[in-house]
């Protein structure tokens, strides 16, 4: 099977469970650091929460949104998959080229028994373990807020790290290509910050012109709203299987693009 | 067997660039082997494909009795790498860095420990082991390079210029360490173009120049042969300069070379010091040396600048 691929050219990627040595490289690092790294993914959702939410929410009548919810509510979950896609696209991107290029952690690691492929899936598994983390830091900070009460609020965990995989993947695969460390604003500004004001977390999506709307469904952040909002509100159906499979072949298809990419990049 | 690397007509090529270009090794078990040559000779080239982080574009590479195309993991597994560059984790400390790469390796905890214990008391680390990276000289941290790369007890340590960089002090603790390791046993391939070191450390070499091997032996048999015994270095200019190289062709066991404004002259019998003596008399300035790798590898791949 594996040499008929060959002949098509197709490799099949050199993946093993010594991925795991990576993200735990990975933790180990950040368990170090962790008091310094805790203080965005928790100053973020904090201010946003009262600027927005309770601030401007207070001009915004309720009667304008959905289910006739509180500003603060309407934004909650969407700050939920949003931020969470900050923290794992940022550790992809910013976090994963310093590691290749600055500190030669990459070259370090592939000396050893680890391959490239398992280096570049330990990073998109602990991108997604950023995503998770800071996941729990906005759920606690909402929580504080009496903004969640369903129960199901905990199915959050998962999505956050299936969601953090995706846009874990699809940074590192930007970073696979990029240049120097500069070139990432290229991706963090055309493609991160429009999802993050863009993806229907601040208001509905009804509210753009149709052509917009219909460029929002093929925003993977526009997905995962999706999903947090049917949450929060406690009411999941069967467009929100179709979100999480949106989402899945999204992943999937960017972590092979930055496995072979990473491959190409790096082991000539 | 006691061959450890075999090549066979190697070659790498990037982009129509041909890096390596068709050479022959055969490393034993236990010795320390030499690559020698001017930056872009294609040393590291040659070793990263040693080390399975670079396909082989043509030939025969095989390593502990292992095709280096067939598995790169079991290789890996036998390698210790020192690279060139410094990729320590700077956010750990130093027994975290240790401690870290064993995992790469599978090796239980307590083994690992074991062995940091162990390879910080002879590398004289155990005071620093909880110092940050950031923390370490330049000296430091190479030792600490090679201590990380002896933690899986390889069959063979893979060295990149492991002192370019280092004070003359930090260069010899690190050569008298490789010299205890190679009583120990342990093979060990070096890449340098610190012919004192390859001197000091290597049983036998090889000089490489532009992707090709020019001379294969032992440090003494290559000074021997290419060098000779002796060396005197001669400033001389204008008819002086004239004078001596004419003299130069009836004599014959005398070579010259010019560079700039020195004159190496090479003698090859014992009698040799006398019949430069009568060459250079008048001279201004002359040096009487003995002949040694430097001199060799210069014959070789030429004086001027390799770039």
């Amino acid at each position: 099977m594996t040499i008929a691929l060959a002949r098509l050219g197709i490799r099949v990627p050199d993946v093993s469970y010594r991925a795991y040595r990576v993200w735990q490289r990975n933790r180990d690092v950040y368990l170090r650091l962790w008091k310094a790294e805790a203080i965005w993914p928790l100053a973020e959702p904090l201010i946003t929460l009262l600027a927005l939410g309770l601030g401007l929410g207070e001009l915004i009548t309720e009667t304008e949104l959905p289910g006739n919810q509180r500003y603060i509510e309407f934004i909650a979950p969407g700050i939920l998959a949003v931020f969470p896609m900050w923290a794992a696209a940022g550790e992809c991107g910013w976090g994963s080229f310093f590691r290749m290029e600055n500190q030669r952690t990459y070259h370090a690691i592939i000396a050893t028994p680890v391959s490239i492929e398992d280096v570049i899936t330990g990073e998109v598994l602990w991108g997604a373990t950023r995503g998770l983390i800071s996941s729990v830091y906005i759920v606690a900070v909402s929580a504080a807020f009496g903004l969640l009460d369903s129960p199901m609020v905990l199915l959050a965990f998962p999505i956050a790290y299936v969601s953090g995989f995706m846009f874990a993947s699809i940074s590192l695969s930007y970073t696979s290509v990029a240049r120097s460390i500069s070139s990432l604003n290229y991706f963090f500004a055309l493609f991160i910050t429009p999802q993050f004001w863009l993806g229907g977390v601040f208001f509905p999506l009804e509210r753009l012109p149709e052509e917009l709307q219909a460029a929002a469904w093929f925003v993977p952040a526009t997905h995962v709203v999706d999903i947090y909002r049917g949450l929060v509100q406690g009411q999941l159906n069967l467009s929100h299987l179709g979100d999480l499979a949106w989402i899945g072949v999204v992943a999937a298809v960017f972590y092979y693009l930055a496995l072979i990419s990473m491959r190409r990049r790096l082991i000539q | 067997m006691a061959e450890i690397i075999r090549a066979r007509n190697l070659v790498k090529r990037f982009d129509g660039f041909t890096a390596v270009d068709g050479i022959d090794l055969s490393v034993r078990r236990g010795e320390c082997f030499g690559l020698l040559g001017p930056n872009g000779a294609g040393k590291t080239t040659t070793v990263r494909m040693i080390s399975c982080v670079s396909p082989v574009t043509e030939g025969e590479l095989v390593v502990d009795g292992t095709d280096v195309r067939r598995e790169p993991r079991r290789i890996k597994s036998i390698l210790g790498v020192v690279p060139q560059e410094d990729n320590l984790d700077p956010d750990l400390s130093v027994r975290q860095n240790l401690a870290v790469y064993a995992r790469y390796f599978d090796m239980p905890r307590e083994l690992a420990n074991q062995r940091i214990d162990e390879s910080l008391a002879l590398f004289q680390l155990v005071e620093k082991q909880n110092e940050p990276i950031w923390a370490l000289s330049t000296g430091l941290k190479r030792r600490l390079t090679i201590v990380r790369g002896l933690i899986n007890q390889p069959k063979i340590l893979v060295l990149d210029e492991p002192t370019t960089g280092l004070d003359p002090q930090a260069r010899h603790l690190v050569w008298q360490k490789l010299r205890y390791l190679r009583e120990q046993g342990v093979t060990m391939l070096l890449c340098t173009h610190y012919m004192e070191e390859a001197a000091h450390l290597c049983d036998r070499l090889v000089i490489m120049h532009q992707g090709r091997i020019l001379v294969e032996g032992s440090p003494a048999e290559l000074v021997e042969q290419y060098a000779g015994r002796e060396v005197a270095e001669v400033h001389a200019s204008g008819p002086q300069r004239e004078r001596i190289l004419a003299e130069m062709a009836s004599q014959p066991g005398l070579t010259v070379e010019e560079v700039e404004d020195i004159l190496y002259i090479y003698a090859r019998t014992h009698d040799g010091r006398a019949q430069m003596a009568d060459l250079i008399l008048d001279s201004e300035r002359v040096a009487y040396r003995q002949a040694n790798l430097e001199d060799v590898f210069l014959r070789l791949t030429g004086r001027g600048l390799v770039e």
